[in-house]
């Protein structure tokens, strides 16, 4: 866990999310699944952010700007600077026969970086509207619906699933997918076991998700 | 000294956030496990944070033989911060806490605004602590209170060897679209900048009414709010809501700390304590004057 001030290189627009590049300065990329403190410029707590790509020399973030943090975020002028602390959390389990990726909106956010790592297996991806299907260009291999088809009609049976989406969506591929890895996401106040605002119920009891996650198996 | 406000790190999970301290104060301890309240439990707000973690804890059995001989071994002054919901749950907790030579000091934390308790008395808490333990004991009191001052001269009266101020206050959020709490429990406890000057004022109060040695805390951000509690009369700091944001806040904070002293005029930044309560400079003495002397 590290903490860096580093400088914004590009904001590129990806329908209505940012693709936030970020110089990388020391920082380590971490494994696809893992998290950033994002300094919300102006905002008095940081916003986690999974890593979405980890380009030579940058960090990239995708954000859905859907309050005053994610907002502020996706403002960002190139040279402007911003605080950024981790890799935090666990990512995703890589050793695996049949990955499919499977995300749903802002989740398909580590899918790029994910892809990378596991050499661009199939992925299918869900989203509101063609407008936010946009998203789907940063993943290679990828298989899209929107509204009202759902990702969860696409899952083939025998695949080792790996997801990120919003918790509906989460719910149903565990339905179909028992042995899923999940991506969850919870409001976090300081992503490194500070806080205890991230504790959700784990295997019957409430724990921090940002020490024990956000990648928690679904079995 | 710096410390952490308890509840805002765990030192288990971030040693080295804990080792830049000179004291790591443990989240509260209650005499049963708590898993505290249902989520969410955060949310941010215009100049501040609401929280209601509800005290959760391992309960008093398993932070003695689980936690407390890790904290041990950190190599930092381990403070625990007692919690209850009466007057024998704090004095049990102390009871038990007295032969750990890994506890430096005991917090009675008599103000958390997340539990709703029987509201005894600050005062009979810490009288049967008192008697519980030989440890040096801090009462932590809340500022949402008509006088501070008479509840700090009554915990005095009861044997607290400092005072730890200011806990949160009791703050609501409501979602800006459903117009309902964001919080789970509805309300939650007030922390960051938005609590400074009521922390300042509560400090000035409390030292100008018991001289005990007091721990300022409540939305320090930097060194000079920092050294601004000092002056209104606090021996020692801690830092709450601004390790979340900055885990490097301790030696960030220290560093500023010194400069901020020596800006204005202090050869160590201790020597500005309690100088909110001397007269006034002079009309026509600066900075400078102040500086030379
Ligand atoms: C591990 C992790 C990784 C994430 N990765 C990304 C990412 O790559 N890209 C991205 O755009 N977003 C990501 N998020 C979500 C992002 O952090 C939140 O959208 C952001 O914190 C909202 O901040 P805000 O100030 O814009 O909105 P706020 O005003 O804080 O929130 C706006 C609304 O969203 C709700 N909300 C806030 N945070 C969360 C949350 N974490 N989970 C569910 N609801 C929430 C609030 O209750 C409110 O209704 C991630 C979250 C986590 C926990
Ligand atoms: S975000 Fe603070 S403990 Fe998990």
């Amino acid at each position: 866990m590290r903490r860096e001030r580093l400088k914004v290189v590009a904001g590129e627009e990806v329908g209505p999310y940012t693709l936030v590049r970020i110089e990388r300065g020391g920082l380590d990329p971490g494994a696809p699944g893992q998290f950033f403190m994002l300094e919300a410029p102006g905002r008095l707590l940081p916003r986690p952010m999974s890593l979405c790509l980890a380009p030579r020399g940058e960090l990239a973030f995708l954000i859905d700007p859907i309050g005053p943090g994610t907002r502020a975020l996706c403002a960002m002028e190139p040279g402007d600077h911003l605080q950024v602390l981790g890799p935090l959390g666990n990512g995703f389990r890589l050793e695996l026969d049949r990955p499919l990726l499977v995300g749903g909106g802002i989740g398909v956010a580590p899918l790029p970086h994910l892809s990378e790592a596991l050499k661009q297996p199939p992925a299918v991806l869900g989203f509101r509207s063609e407008w936010h299907a946009q998203a789907a260009e940063l993943v290679p291999n990828a298989q899209t619906c929107v509204e009202p088809t759902l990702v969860t009609q696409l899952i083939p049976e025998g695949m080792d699933v790996l997801a990120c989406g919003p918790e509906p969506m989460l719910e149903a591929v565990r339905a179909v997918a028992p042995d899923a890895q999940l991506a969850w996401e919870a409001p976090m106040a300081c992503g490194y076991g500070a806080c205890y605002g991230c504790a959700v119920e784990i295997d019957g009891e409430l724990k921090r998700l940002c020490v024990e996650g956000p990648v928690l198996c679904a079995a | 000294m710096l410390l952490n406000a308890s509840g805002c790190l765990d030192a288990l999970t971030a040693p080295d956030v804990a080792r830049a301290l000179d004291a790591f104060v443990t989240k509260t301890v209650t005499p049963l496990p708590r898993d505290g309240n249902t989520p969410v439990r955060i949310a941010e707000t215009d100049v501040g944070m609401l929280n209601s973690i509800g005290l959760a804890n391992p309960g008093i059995d398993r932070f003695v033989t689980r936690n407390l001989p890790r904290l041990g071994e950190l190599g930092v002054p381990i403070w625990v911060s007692v919690g209850g919901f009466e007057t024998d749950d704090y004095a049990e907790i102390c009871s038990r806490l007295d032969d750990h030579a890994e506890v430096s000091a005991i917090e009675l934390n008599v103000s958390c605004p997340n539990v709703e308790a029987p509201a005894e008395s600050a005062a009979q808490i810490v009288a049967a602590a008192r008697l519980a333990t030989r440890k040096p004991l801090w009462a932590k009191l809340s500022p949402a209170v008509p006088d501070i001052a008479e509840v700090a001269r009554a915990a005095q009266a009861a044997g607290a060897d400092g005072l730890s101020l200011v806990n949160t206050i009791r703050g609501l959020k409501l979602d800006a679209r459903t117009l309902r709490p964001v919080l789970g429990p509805g309300q939650g406890g007030l922390s960051g900048p938005a609590l400074r000057p009521i922390a300042l004022a509560a400090v000035a109060t409390c030292y100008r009414a018991t001289q005990l040695p007091i721990v300022g805390m409540g939305g320090v951000q930097n060194g000079l709010d920092a050294l601004e509690l000092i002056a209104a009369g606090a021996r020692h700091v801690a830092l709450g809501t601004i390790l979340f944001a900055d885990p490097d806040a301790p030696a960030r904070v220290r560093a500023e700390l010194h400069t901020a002293g020596a800006e204005r005029g202090w050869r160590a930044y201790e020597d500005a304590y309690a100088v909110a309560h001397e007269e006034a400079l002079s009309v026509g003495t600066t900075l400078d004057d102040r500086s030379s002397l």
